[in-house]
């Protein structure tokens, strides 16, 4: 635990700005800072770039991509609800050429760090999807989306069961490249999210990306029937925050040295520190950027700026903050010991 | 390029059913065409709302006291909407824009149709003036359920050569609705261009008949969007690029004007079977 003192910044004028090393390693990854795009939330960068310098931010985690073109659900695909939204999009996208093709290089070229959210069907689809990331340069790493909602068949939604999140991983992990992390991303709709993280651990995933969205639903009162096509979405933003923030912490509970990046519903550097100080070793900011696509670098900015104020010296020493022991109380009898 | 910048409000006012904002908007009344749009953060930074509502730019001033300003047209429709009608002198406004393409130009002097619907003849004045300053005839038809609905009419007769109104219950102008008036009109003025802004049935109606005459349409389509700037994949329609093949397109960044001979109307809100990637049989 690493606290200190800062000292206050220069003397006279205006207010003093305190740099710390926010510098995050995700095994292996090597960031400059904690924050993370959420996939989905940012497609590939290239939209972002134009509002904030997005090799500035840890990285860039694409939006899922699949083997094939998909045309995803019909619309409508959006709701907003009370402190956040529910989306059912059916992971549209290009397939995996045009992505490695037009987007990763684009990044790659941009000097962006990278993290390639994959999905699928089926086992073999990651697997797949693995075996032509690993001749694709600009890796950092991938996220193995086991976890969308929108999905026609809740039985895909392999997140929801620790063996066939486990068989993803195992798959994922044997096409690509020993050195790239790989992330499973998990879903909060489980009994125990600590199981999943424990099976997707024994599969070989370096890590876990805790919370994809909630499956939620709206009906609109004007049509009297469910407002999105797609019947159920996933929920995400503000409103599903402590969720998130208690299943971050519940994993880091049960794996003290996991790399976890936490996310869902942050929009203000505070709201990041929460998700550090439970555990997380990165964050990804998702639905806010549609509220406000500068705020990946606002949030940094901010949580830079909270960390300074609670006196810590790193990023690094404010993670699983909250874990540590109780403050020790002292009795009478210490402090007469200790002013003798 | 789009930026995002704090608006101070300089104005509200009401015009028929709708109420006009102008705000300052630096960076981004200098850059925008007609067909630009941007969207507007509501109910401040602790708002639960957290989806940005999108406007076409009505107009801009680039220049003078205030640096750039810009108007938008407002449509009360729920409680977004509600609270940007809320705003007085002095509030600031979260703006991102100038957002999506804008409305093509011809390089010809040709005569342009230009048709809209309730408050979607708000982006029709800046482009009414553009096309006029090249020596295009310019025409509008505007049309409406009553006449509190319409907007801009008086104004919009002293851009256009001829202004025709139409309105469901006659209130003002002729009965019925925009696309009766439409063909007389495009034939009458050797129409060699449409642009259209309503709703999407009244932009369907429009195209059909424009792409029947062989006339080229443009249709700005407002489609439900969260982020507005490409990210987020809500706001997509289905759409027949030069290859024949149709896509989910997003009307933020690929519309929101599109071509109207391109846009399958009548497939709005579905998958069409034949759209790149779509579900096969046995579902995803």
């Amino acid at each position: 635990m690493t606290r200190a003192v800062i000292s206050s910044g220069p003397i006279g004028g205006n207010e003093p700005v305190v740099h710390i090393d926010m510098s995050t390693d995700l095994d292996g990854i090597l960031m400059p800072s904690p924050v993370l795009t959420a996939s989905g939330c940012a497609a590939a960068g290239r939209e972002l770039d134009q509002f904030f310098d997005i090799t500035r931010i840890g990285a860039v985690v694409t939006k899922s991509v699949m083997l094939q073109p998909r045309s995803g659900r019909a619309t409508p695909r959006m709701a907003e609800t009370p402190s956040g939204m529910l989306n059912s999009i059916g992971l549209q996208g290009p397939g995996i050429d045009v992505f490695l093709e037009k987007d990763l290089a684009w990044l790659t070229d941009r000097g962006a760090r990278t993290i390639v959210s994959i999905a699928g069907g089926t086992v073999d689809e990651y697997a797949k999807l693995a075996a032509r990331l690993r001749v694709s340069e600009g890796v950092a790493g991938i996220e193995v989306n086991i976890s969308c909602p929108n999905v026609e068949n809740r039985g895909q939604v392999f997140a929801c069961d620790p063996d066939m999140a486990a068989s993803v991983i195992q798959a994922v992990k044997r096409h690509s490249d020993p050195r790239t992390p790989i992330f499973a991303k998990l879903s909060p709709d489980v009994t125990d999210i600590v199981a999943v993280a424990g099976s997707v651990v024994r599969a070989g995933a370096t890590g876990v990306s805790v919370i994809n969205t909630m499956l939620g639903m709206v009906i609109n009162p004007d049509t009297m029937r469910p407002h999105l096509a797609g019947i159920t979405g996933g929920l995400s933003g503000p409103a599903i925050r402590p969720v998130a923030v208690r299943c971050v912490w519940q994993i880091r509970q049960a794996f003290p040295d996991l790399p976890i990046i936490g996310m869902g519903g942050i929009r203000t550097g505070l709201d990041a520190l929460e998700f550090i100080l439970a555990g997380a070793n990165a964050v990804s900011v998702g639905t806010v950027v549609f509220h406000d696509p500068s705020s990946p670098m606002r949030i940094h900015e901010e949580l830079e700026q909270a960390l300074v104020e609670r006196g810590f010296r790193s990023l690094a020493g404010a993670v699983s903050y909250a874990h540590r022991p109780p403050d020790p109380v002292f009795e009478e009898d210490d402090l007469d010991f200790i002013s003798e | 390029m789009p930026v995002q910048v704090k608006g101070e409000v300089l104005d509200i006012r009401r015009v028929g059913s709708y109420q006009v904002l102008s705000l300052t908007a630096p960076g981004i009344s200098d850059i925008a065409r007609p067909g630009h749009f941007v969207t507007l953060g509501i109910g401040g930074e602790e708002s639960s709302m957290l989806l940005r509502r999108a406007f076409a730019i009505h107009q801009v001033q680039s220049r003078g006291v205030y640096g750039g300003t810009l108007d938008v047209v407002i449509g009360v429709h729920g409680k977004g909407t509600r609270w940007l009608s809320e705003r007085r002198r002095h509030d600031v406004i979260d703006i991102v824009g100038p957002l999506g393409r804008p409305f093509i130009l011809p390089r010809e002097r040709v005569a342009c149709v230009l048709v809209g619907g309730g408050y979607g003849s708000a982006p029709m004045f800046m482009l009414a003036e553009q096309l006029r300053e090249r020596g295009c005839r310019v025409d509008v038809v505007v049309g409406a359920a009553t006449e509190e609905r319409l907007f801009g009419v008086l104004e919009l007769k002293r851009l256009a050569s001829t202004l025709t109104i139409t309105t469901d219950d006659g209130s003002l102008g002729e009965r019925g609705r925009v696309t009766d008036v439409l063909p007389e009109l495009m034939d009458r003025v050797d129409a060699a261009l449409v642009y259209a802004c309503g709703p999407m049935g009244m932009l369907q109606a429009v195209a059909d008949m424009a792409t029947a005459r062989r006339i080229y349409s443009q249709c700005a389509v407002e489609e439900a969007m969260a982020c507005g700037i490409g990210v987020c994949m809500t706001c997509v329609i289905p759409v027949v690029g030069e290859d024949g093949v149709t896509r989910m397109l997003r009307s933020c960044v690929e519309g929101p004007v599109f071509r109207g001979d391109r846009v399958r109307w009548s497939d709005v809100g579905t998958i069409p079977p034949d759209t790149l990637g779509a579900p096969v049989e046995g579902g995803h």
